[in-house]
């Protein structure tokens, strides 16, 4: 439902009633097809706050071209008629009738069991801060008005140009933390976690969008915080690619001569200053939480914490306070797309899992008429043209390429539709198919990509197989790129429905394919993560087998004292066990490793070997969360000298003699040991918020300790930087050092000492030592094994892949497995939390079904296969194996396809020699037909 | 807590983290209304140009 406010919720866990309010739009949704003409005849103009105020839109409106759903709406602020009384333009011109001033606020209430609130951030407002002259300096914007002046779909079409002068600027600058860690102007204490990553990535793309090779990108920043996985190697390119990193807060931004331009003051750590100019510059504006959050808070009462986000706890990173309502993206806190992602799917498991008894009880199954049996029938073809509003008409003439489909051999019925896509057409086309007995269908219209699915739904509507459908896409492979010259696009339009009809007319009808689906699931791990999945899976009904390697659960969490908001952590280790070993679901296999898998998603069969003997486990889906474990040092007297401790260490220590740490009277931090160095360029995440709480914690013990934190940034992302701020309070000094000029420990006599130089004294500096803590990297475990059984991605530091670092953050490269934890990358609790609870909820989709549908479009083996192997090298998927057979008392071979991992990309089809496999839809013949039918018109 | 719950969620907000949420609900069985208050889903993240570190369209 889009233009709709939750405004109340009543009931309990397990059965809300929820208001929402829902504004009119002003479009009927059902008659709107999204031709444009209300925007085109609107007169009024109007800030188009999708492009963040750069250009004007109407008031008759679509958000962006893709928008979803794609409709038209009437923005009753700025409407003429509907603040005048004047005007109805839009009305007139609909060409269906889809206007209606009469649309009226409404109010809903609905019955759900959960609530999951989702409802994002604001961006920090810097109009008010005279100091960043955004209001006044034309060449100042903010970074998601960048974002929308580098998009190809965005008011400068790709484009980059000065606002002030409409000229291409050639230097940049982008200034860190407007809005964020500022306690001086603004109330934004906190990190808000992404600007760092845009700024580089605006920096770097900025050079695609310049023909400009003088161009100069320079970042002012506190720290540099790239702290996730694969980041910080795209820092380290940015720099090579000389991007230039000032370490600088400027505290002056005016307009240039003219105000053309910018006027850039900073002073450098080591005292000197200086005022730049710079052509443009992008204020890398932070997060803030919205003022719906807090009056929803209010309404509802769940909590929030001191800056405006939901309050939630390090074992349940997606739970309010207020039972049965969740909360995911950066409305809990600052944070960028994976982790919004992940969590979504964390609030999704969350807020299912006590409804499981009613799973299935509300959803519907589309039913779909008998299909038509076209076997022995001669081809009937139906060709549907579209105009897609103006963007093929304007180029292809439709009306010609229309006629000359009626040409085409089979064709009995072609017509020219506006809007293929719409929902009156998908009716109208139902009614084509069946009066005209069509047996086979091509639409030419726009990329099957998007669209296929809806007409093969269409087909199916009609009685139709779906696969009796061929898409000819006239607009993006021609109408899009051929705009200068209708002449011969329109040419090429009739090419492209003449190959399409020859291939259609050969299309035989497909079923998809159904697997069973076991709904076991097997978790590889028994860490807080392996364990969070295990519950989570088990509690929505699965039956879990939990392999853990060592004898006992818990992982690295049992040498660790507490989270980052400062929870002790082995009493909730212990309940976490405990639960665990106690669930009627759970199987818990210690002293376990996995040794073999065969099968796909949806039925796995694994042997695992338990205290030295073999088991089989089958399972439809499984989460992989094995952990990683601290990086021994090789430095700084690690080893050699017994108060050089690793973090894990002095948690111990921490733990076990607290009345010797208390009589510390100096403890130096390193950071960085082992990360962010060329053999292990990565950021560990975790380690610089685990020194700083370290440091408050012997603050706590001894104020009047001398604390030393060395470090390279300060990486206490998002609210964790209230901590680093706490610390600074109490005292605790940060020492900054560079890479390539180390700190350096020395023992004199058992006295330890650091010595490191000061970037804002100028000089080295030495530091007694009664502790060195080394901020130790995280270091995946060998997972070559688990790859080469799972044929899994690993990356190049050795951690496990996702399927896409942003959409697919907990999915596996392979159907059916999950990941969870350190695995995947260094993070801390709630996150591997987090990212558990998602696994889990991917998994739970796999395993809520009994069958699972998988698309027809398969390779298969034909007689013609003589078994020679060469596709078996070629298939990505691995879904090809070579068998024997015997036929006349002789053994020969053959290609065995799995269809479930089969992807039909065709690879196999296109290496074999002999014809021995295809790919359905995709066969010799069908490709031949479309061949020879382009060659036709040369 | 009901005793008898109810088979469907309500997902407030149709940025990148209430579209995944709903996904996953809605392919498990449960009936999921989505609430949006602008006039069509996809949120920041599709105002965005590209994202890091495949540099993919945000779109």
């Amino acid at each position: 439902m889009t233009l709709s406010e939750l405004i109340d919720v009543s009931g309990e866990a397990g059965n809300f009633t929820a208001t929402v309010r829902q504004k009119p739009r002003y479009v009927d949704m059902e008659k709107c097809i999204a031709c444009g003409q209300c925007s085109e005849k609107c007169p009024k103009k109007v800030d188009d706050e999708y492009n963040m105020g750069i250009n004007k839109r109407k008031a008759a409106y679509i958000k962006y071209g893709q928008t979803v759903p794609l409709k038209y709406a009437i923005d009753a602020q700025h409407c003429l008629y509907l603040t005048r009384g004047k005007c109805r333009a839009c009305e007139k011109f609909c060409p269906t009738h889809a206007i209606n001033f009469h649309d009226s606020e409404k109010i809903f209430t609905f019955n759900v069991g959960s609530i999951i609130l989702a409802a994002g951030y604001k961006p920090f407002d810097p109009t008010p801060y005279d100091h960043f002259a955004y209001q006044h300096a034309p060449d100042v914007v903010t970074g998601l008005q960048y974002e929308r002046m580098l998009s190809a779909s965005g008011p400068c079409m790709g484009h980059l140009v000065k606002p002030s002068t409409g000229k291409e600027p050639q230097k940049i600058a982008w200034i860190q933390c407007v809005g964020s860690r500022d306690r001086s102007r603004t109330t934004h204490s906190y990190c808000s976690s992404v600007c760092c990553m845009y700024a580089i990535k605006q920096a770097l793309v900025t050079a695609e969008h310049t023909a400009n090779k003088e161009l100069q990108q320079t970042i002012f920043y506190m720290d540099i915080r790239s702290h996730n996985k694969e980041f910080e190697r795209y820092y380290e390119d940015a720099k090579g690619k000389g991007i230039r990193f000032v370490r600088a807060r400027p505290h002056t931004i005016e307009g240039g001569r003219n105000n053309i331009g910018v006027n850039i003051s900073y002073c450098l750590e080591d005292g000197r200053t200086f005022i730049e100019n710079f052509d443009l510059a992008v204020l890398s504006t932070g997060i803030e939480a919205s003022e719906d959050v807090r009056m929803l808070a209010e309404k509802i009462g769940f909590a929030l914490d001191q800056h405006g986000f939901v309050t939630t706890s390090s074992f349940d990173p997606v739970t309010s306070t207020t039972p049965g309502i969740f909360v995911t993206g950066a409305m809990q806190s600052p944070k960028a797309i994976p982790r919004a992602v992940t969590e979504a799917s964390a609030a999704a498991a969350e807020a299912s899992r006590a409804l499981v008894s009613a799973r299935g009880t509300l959803t519907r199954q589309k039913t779909y008429p008998p299909e038509h049996d076209v076997s022995g029938e001669k081809p009937r073809v139906g060709v549907f043209v579209c105009s897609c509003g103006i963007n093929i008409a304007s180029v292809v003439d439709v009306k010609q390429v229309v006629d000359y489909a009626h040409t085409l051999p089979y064709v009995v019925h072609v017509e020219n539709n506006l809007f293929s896509c719409s929902t009156d057409a998908q009716e109208h086309f139902v009614h084509i198919i069946k009066s005209h007995k069509l047996n086979r269908i091509v639409v030419a219209a726009c990329t099957p990509r998007t669209h296929e699915p809806l007409f093969q739904d269409t087909l199916r509507e009609a009685g139709l197989n779906a696969y009796l459908l061929e898409m000819a896409n006239i607009r993006n492979h021609n109408s899009w790129v051929h705009q200068k010259d209708p002449q011969r696009a329109t040419e090429k339009a009739k090419d492209q429905v003449r190959m399409a009809v020859a291939k259609v007319s050969l299309n035989y009808p497909l079923k998809n394919l159904e697997v069973k689906v076991n709904p076991k699931a097997l978790v590889i791990g028994g860490g807080v993560a392996g364990m969070t999945a295990a519950i989570s899976l088990a509690d929505q009904g699965h039956e879990v087998v939990l392999l853990e390697r060592s004898e006992r659960l818990g992982g690295n969490t049992w040498h660790i004292n507490e989270t980052w908001r400062g929870t002790p952590l082995r009493p909730l280790l212990e309940d976490m066990i405990a639960q665990v070993e106690g669930h009627p679901r759970i199987t818990v296999y210690k002293n376990a490793q996995i040794k073999t898998c065969i099968g796909s998603v949806g039925n796995f069969v694994s042997k695992v070997e338990i205290d030295g003997e073999m088991r089989a486990v089958t399972y439809g889906a499984a989460v992989i969360a094995t952990g990683a474990k601290e990086h021994r040092p090789t430095e700084y007297l690690y080893g050699q000298h017994p108060k050089v401790m690793t973090h894990l260490d002095f948690d111990a220590e921490l733990r076990d003699h607290p009345a010797q740490v208390k009589t510390a009277q100096n403890v130096v931090f390193i950071q960085c040991v082992g990360s962010r160095e060329p053999e292990r360029p990565y950021c560990s995440r975790v380690c610089c918020t685990h020194s700083v709480q370290s440091a408050l914690k012997l603050k706590e013990l001894n104020p009047d300790m001398n604390i030393y934190v060395l470090n390279r940034d300060v990486r206490t992302y998002g609210e964790r930087e209230d901590l680093y701020v706490k610390a600074r309070e109490r005292g605790v000094i940060f020492i900054r050092y560079e890479v390539e000029r180390k700190p350096k420990a020395s023992q004199n006599g058992g006295a330890l000492a650091v010595d490191v130089f000061d970037p804002i004294l100028q000089r080295d500096i030495q530091l007694p030592a009664d502790y060195l803590v080394l901020a130790s990297a995280i270091v995946p475990h060998d997972n070559h094994e688990l790859v080469e059984l799972y044929k899994c991605g690993q990356n190049e530091d050795g951690f496990l892949n996702e399927a896409h670092p942003k959409l697919r953050p907990v999915d596996m490269t392979v159907d059916g497995l999950f990941l969870a934890g350190l695995c995947n990358y260094p993070k801390p609790i709630d996150e591997a939390v987090g990212q558990a609870k998602a696994a889990a909820s991917r998994a739970n989709v796999i395993l809520s079904k009994t069958t699972m549908e998988l698309d027809a479009i398969k390779s298969f083996v034909t007689e013609k296969c003589d078994g020679c192997a060469l596709c078996l090298d070629v298939c990505p998927y691995r879904a090809i194996k070579l068998e024997e057979y015997q036929r006349d008392g002789a053994t020969h071979k053959r290609i065995v396809t799995d269809s479930a991992l089969c992807k039909g990309c065709g690879l196999c089809q296109a290496t074999c020699p002999k014809e021995g496999v295809y790919v359905h839809g995709f066969t010799l013949g069908q490709l031949k037909a479309q061949v020879h039918s382009a060659l036709e018109a040369i | 807590m009901a005793e008898q719950p109810v088979g469907s969620i309500m997902v407030v907000g149709g940025g990148i983290a209430g579209i995944q949420a709903t996904l996953d609900l809605a392919e498990s069985g449960y009936y999921v209304y989505l609430i949006e208050k602008s006039t069509g889903i996809g949120g920041v993240m599709s105002q965005l140009d590209k994202t890091f570190p495949t540099n993919d369209c945000a779109m």
